[in-house]
């Protein structure tokens, strides 16, 4: 029952997407283009998901616990530091040379498109890249914090 | 390039029920709706119980595009402005950066800003500048 209800909840965020155009390159590097051919939409895809999202979480967050499971699973850390700029950063240049995200990227793989295949491929090995790079410094912090 | 025409009734439409996703998430089972979570949780599951939600909000995704081909009569539009070199290289840098800024577009952008965590709020103004200076870049100043 509860995979069902997920599986619906990922429909709507995949409707969603393919509805805002968030998975059209064009579209989304054209918002990002203010000197030359601005598209203006893509504020209204963010603007009208915080609407939404930001009262619902409110609502939501007040009651214990979720429907399903014993609590709500949100990040812990508060530390803004290099790591989360420098990432966040990286990946806005990646974002402007492909023009999708991972979230635009994922829903559109069934419409068989080979550059959203290739993207998305690519991140993946970037996502492993970057996990292997932050276990090695973090085995190197341990092995000289051991010796 | 290609230009693009100004749709500001599909974008909220779209937004909204991006949104309406992610609050059902977290009044459902608790979690954040964010592509880069979800997708490195389900490659690395910590339990079965972890991956199958992930893998059913996964087949979901993928559901929604033909969902809008049955509503529509076509796929959602989807025109590439850049070379499959791009695709490739861009890639590879939104895997690493997500990685190291823990959150993406839906994550960030959309879950985090919407309860007021400073960290996403850091994040989105971060790789929203990202994407300025190489649009900015790879367009007006190497013409591409």
């Amino acid at each position: 029952m509860q995979l069902i209800v997920i599986y619906v909840i990922g429909l709507i965020f995949g409707l969603g997407i393919s509805i805002s155009g968030m998975a059209n390159p064009a579209k989304v590097l054209n918002f990002f283009d203010f000197a030359g051919i601005w598209d203006p939409s893509l504020i209204f895809v963010m603007g009208a998901a915080i609407v939404v999202t930001a009262p619902g979480y409110f609502l939501v967050l007040k009651r214990p616990k979720p429907v399903f499971g014993n609590g709500f699973t949100l990040p812990g850390t508060k530390l803004i530091d290099r790591r989360l700029i420098g990432g966040s950063f990286t990946f806005g240049l990646g974002w402007g040379l492909a023009g999708f995200c991972p979230g635009a990227s994922l829903p559109v793989l069934s419409t068989g498109n080979p550059d959203v295949l290739i993207f998305t491929a690519s991140f993946i090995v970037g996502i492993f890249i970057a996990r292997f790079m932050i276990q090695r410094s973090a085995q190197q912090r341990d092995a000289a914090t051991t010796s | 390039m290609i230009e693009t025409e100004f749709t500001p009734l599909a974008a909220s439409l779209g937004g909204a029920l991006i949104g309406l996703a992610s609050v059902l998430l977290m009044w459902v089972r608790g979690n954040i709706l964010g592509a880069t979570g979800i997708l490195t949780g389900f490659m690395q599951p910590s339990s079965s119980a972890d991956w199958a939600w992930r893998a059913a909000i996964l087949a979901g995704m993928v559901t929604g595009p033909l969902v809008y081909l049955f509503i529509a009569g076509e796929f959602p539009a989807i025109q590439v402005p850049v070379s499959t070199l791009s695709m490739i290289v861009g890639g590879v840098i939104v895997g690493i950066g997500v990685t190291y800024g823990s959150g993406c577009t839906s994550g960030h952008g959309v879950c985090g800003m919407s309860r007021l965590s400073p960290r996403s709020f850091v994040a989105t103004l971060s790789f929203m500048a990202g994407i300025t200076v190489m649009v900015f870049v790879t367009r007006h100043i190497f013409g591409l």
